[in-house]
């Protein structure tokens, strides 16, 4: 098979925050109904973890120590497990790079025979965190959301500027947004403006 | 700018996460039906000035659609509520008619 690598491959920029592409995800997406039991149970041996509720994230592995920056913050998500609350009849479920086909699998193997999708879209998607006192700041400027409300265990769909994108906090003060993988340059860049030295606004 | 309030995620967002998708509660006609009635339907739409109801989905966000009851003229929201369904709830009514009083649109009042 292929070297498979991520779209920036691990860009990096450091301003107010530090901004990083976070390298491959594992990442499913799965639609059925999320309040059958089959469907309960098949998600908790895909990722790991129960349903989480509504625009809730459920993630085992992710934070700790690893919720730092660079490298470790990288290796400690990509290792993680979980799922999260896309819609109410989706979820995005998380696993590290290379089982998400194993993880396909196993949903296909134990939702046989229901009215379900389950999908591996890792490679189409870019991740990238934002760590750092002023992260907040630097996705206040971009989302149209109110960040100074925001905090872990949620996930929100919004876009960045132009381009629809997913956030969540995975440690204090440590945001990972997940885009299309076509537009990962383009989110990379708008990230990087955001996060210019001396660029705070201070709202947050 | 309109604040908006999706009632399948429940995330109360700002327009541009989201898209309008034209007038609320058409009853399609197609291939059999009498010509002014496909005619309406194709193409005869309210253009209020006040009350309005309107179809809009949640774009950059959980991707499903709903149905806002909203003003034209103030840029108010009454309330948002789902897509399936054939005419607004009661308590959207109720919450047009408490600022509103004497409003109609289409067969709604
Ligand atoms: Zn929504």
């Amino acid at each position: 098979m292929s070297d498979t690598v991520s779209a920036l491959q691990g860009a990096a920029f450091e301003g107010i925050a530090r901004v990083e592409e976070a390298g491959l995800r594992g990442m499913v997406t799965f639609r059925g109904d999320l309040t059958a039991a089959k469907v309960k149970t098949a998600v908790k041996a895909a990722s790991g973890v129960a349903i989480p509720g509504q625009r809730g994230i459920a993630m085992s592995g992710e934070g700790g120590a690893a919720a730092a920056t660079g490298a470790a913050a990288a290796t400690g998500a990509a290792a993680a497990t979980g799922a999260a609350w896309m819609s109410p009849d989706e979820l995005l479920i998380l696993v590290p790079h290379a089982e998400a086909d194993a993880a396909v699998a196993t949903l296909n193997d134990k939702l046989s025979g229901t009215h379900f999708m389950a999908e591996n879209v890792s490679d189409a998607r870019a991740v990238f965190t934002v760590t750092g006192g002023k992260a907040r700041e630097v996705i206040g400027k971009l989302a149209p959301v109110d960040m100074g409300a925001f905090g872990q265990g949620e996930i929100r769909r919004t876009r960045f500027a132009q381009v629809p994108a997913a956030l969540w906090m995975h440690g204090e003060e440590a945001f990972t947004i997940v885009c299309f993988r076509s537009v990962a340059d383009y989110m990379f860049g708008l990230l990087r403006a955001a996060a210019q030295e001396g660029s705070e606004v201070g709202v947050y | 700018m309109l604040i908006l309030e999706c009632p399948c995620c429940g995330v109360t967002g700002e327009e541009t996460e989201f898209h309008g998708g034209g007038e609320a509660h058409l009853k399609r006609f197609g291939p059999g039906s009498a010509d002014t009635d496909f005619e309406n339907y194709l193409f005869m739409r309210e253009n209020p000035k006040g009350v309005h109801l309107e179809r809009w989905r949640h774009v950059n966000g959980c991707g499903k659609w709903f149905h806002v009851a909203r003003c034209t003229v103030t840029l108010e929201i009454f309330g948002s509520y789902s897509a399936q369904t054939l005419e607004p709830p009661q308590e959207i009514k109720d919450a047009i008619s408490a600022k509103r009083p004497g409003w109609s649109w289409r067969d709604f009042s």
